[in-house]
């Protein structure tokens, strides 16, 4: 019987060796060693990345990711709690609101994310609307700047907060709203005394699907930033090409990856159950 | 009269059916007024109306003389107790209990949660959790989160139905007890007659949306007015249109007075009740007729031929014409 497990189990771990934990291995070792003069590792072994990683300049971008990915998530919760509150609470159709709300997945990222930039642009669809209608004479500067990399980020990651608050949602026994406004509570006390509490695993998993892509978003502050608006994703990036010093993309990736897991187990902790 | 909560010609209909059919009752300060009726009856839509979760189609409700019909439920000084409890599972006791007087006049609030938690005698669980309690405990819990808000009225929903038989008589008679001392008006909706009959100071009937028959309990299983209200209140046995309790019927081995309330009739079988012993006959006709008897009483064997009779003082008669759904004892 184990045997048999054992077989059965083989594919994932031969997956799990070969996809993720060699890789990471490769990476780890890489972020000890020198770079080489036209990219790729050369001896000796060295700590210098890591100690290049509290040069104010990448603090500096580590801090940036994190606000601009705090932000956007803050910002996904805000917008996405009313919409799960409304699918949730509709009498009819909710397949189809939630298939609306994961319409855009049927789309390439990239390409949505290029829409936007046709929409944002000076000559877009934006500005040039704004300036027939006389509101403006000069286009606003709705591209390139961390207005459109929040703007895209949270775009592309509302449907992630969405749908865990609908299931949370969904599940709230309804009684105990009755019973709160039963008790006196009008309807906006129901939603902070009530709701909003009992839906914080929603609430948790939805913030943690959408700060974590965001933290190491690239494609987004690329394309949307302009490469002013630069994000750790875009600094990791920048060594592996353009830099050509691999080892510091490598300690960095391994940094932004050791925040993100005591972050997760912080969280963890706080909770115990109830995690996605 | 001088009353707290008054229905008049309440409707509620939905598309598909209607819940609630021109029920009018008034319940008098201090009341214990009960609800009874098979599930679907309505009992609970009046409850909910009564409580403003749901709006009458037609018809008046009027607390102390107002009419609340449209109000909002945070608008009504009345409170729910509801089937489930409904506590809040984020909140400790304490904060269930405190959660309504948020928003009242008074600092006295810690005083009155004190005092309630007495009254329910949760005093040392401040700081538990709902999903910490069991579920006479919950129970406590939500009719103390009710009571400390003093309300005109306490609407409780089948309260006692989530508890395990045991300790349902017991909390039936530790809710009297409180509804005595705190001398709320208590509008209770039950589908359990013996809670129903045992508790309340009035109770009314419900059958399809209509309030068949109001009265104290006595009136009601003594002398009611419709088939159903007796088939609902305790066990009745039909002889053509006639219902006698099987308590009010006698048996006997010889045929006595009246011809016209003396039947023969052949042993089926006896039950051995604890109490007392039900002993099925079969009349002439087919018929099947039960009789109580006391345990200390004669025994008879199954095929007996036997007499049954009553007084007619025991026959419940009824103006209504005999519908053929009508359930049989």
């Amino acid at each position: 019987m184990t045997r048999l497990r054992a077989w059965f189990l083989a594919p994932t771990w031969a997956m799990q060796v070969a996809l993720f934990l060699a890789p990471l291995t490769i990476i780890l070792g890489y972020s000890f060693l020198t770079r080489g003069v036209y990219g790729g590792i050369t001896s000796p072994w060295t700590a210098e990345s890591y100690q290049r990683l509290i040069d104010p300049i990448y603090l500096g971008i580590l801090w940036r990711s994190f606000w601009i990915a705090g932000l956007s998530t803050a910002l996904c919760l805000l917008l996405g709690f009313p919409l799960a509150l409304f699918i949730s609470r509709a009498e009819s159709h909710k397949n189809f609101y939630l298939g609306l709300v994961m319409l855009p997945f049927w789309t390439s990222f990239l390409v949505r994310t290029y829409a936007w930039m046709f929409l944002l642009r000076d000559t877009g669809l934006a500005n040039t609307a704004l300036q027939r209608l006389g509101l403006i004479h000069t286009p606003l500067p709705l591209l390139y700047n961390d207005g459109a990399v929040i703007l895209g980020l949270v775009y592309g990651y509302l449907p992630f907060t969405v749908l865990p608050l609908y299931a949370t949602l969904e599940r709230l026994d309804r009684t105990l709203l009755e019973a709160a406004a039963d008790l006196g509570a009008r309807p906006w006390a129901t939603l902070t005394r009530v709701t909003i509490p009992l839906s914080a695993p929603g609430i948790r998993a939805g913030a943690i699907l959408v700060f974590i892509p965001c933290l190491g978003a690239y494609l987004t502050p690329d394309l949307l930033g302009g490469g002013k608006s630069v994000m750790i994703g875009n600094l990791i990036q920048n060594q592996f090409t353009n830099s050509r010093d691999w080892p510091f993309g490598s300690a960095v990736s391994l940094a932004l990856m050791a925040i993100v897991m005591i972050l997760l187990f912080t969280i963890a902790r706080g909770d115990g159950e109830d995690l996605l | 009269m001088q009353c707290v909560l008054e229905l008049r010609d309440v409707s509620k209909h939905y598309p598909s059916h209607h819940a609630v059919n021109n029920v009018s009752l008034s319940l008098a300060p201090g009341e214990f007024f009960s609800l009874l009726g098979p599930s679907g009856c309505g009992k609970t839509t009046t409850l909910r109306l009564v409580a403003g979760f749901e709006e009458p189609t037609n018809g008046d409700i009027r607390l102390n003389g107002t009419n609340i019909g449209s109000l909002k439920p945070y608008h009504r000084n009345v409170s729910t107790v509801f089937q489930n409890y409904a506590l809040f599972p984020h909140l400790t006791v304490q904060e269930n209990i405190e959660f309504g007087l948020r928003r009242r006049p008074g600092n006295h609030t810690a005083a009155r949660v004190r005092d309630v938690l007495e009254l329910v005698q949760l005093t040392g669980k401040e700081s538990r959790r709902p999903g910490q309690l069991s579920g006479g405990e919950r129970q406590r819990v939500a009719l103390a989160r009710s009571l400390v808000l003093e309300p005109d009225v306490l609407l409780l929903d089948e309260p006692l139905s989530a508890l395990d038989p045991n300790l349902r008589k017991q909390v039936r008679s530790e809710l009297k007890a409180i509804q005595r001392r705190v001398g709320i008006t208590f509008l209770f909706v039950t589908h359990d007659q013996e809670e129903a009959l045992s508790l309340s100071d009035r109770l009314g009937v419900m059958n399809q949306g209509r309030l068949e028959q109001t009265g104290t309990p006595q009136e009601l299983y003594l002398r009611p007015r419709t088939r159903f209200v007796a088939s609902f209140l305790g066990a009745v046995n039909w002889i053509g249109d006639i219902g006698v309790r099987p308590e009010a019927m006698r048996i006997a081995r010889q045929p006595s007075g009246n011809s016209h309330r003396c039947h023969p009739a052949t042993i089926v079988q006896s039950t051995f009740l604890g109490n007392c012993v039900h002993v099925d006959t079969r009349l002439a006709d087919g018929a099947s007729v039960v009789v109580e008897v006391s345990r200390l009483g004669e025994s008879f064997a199954p095929g007996e031929s036997v007499h049954i009779s009553w007084e007619p003082a025991d026959e419940l008669r009824f103006s209504e014409t005999p519908k053929g759904d009508t359930p049989r004892a």
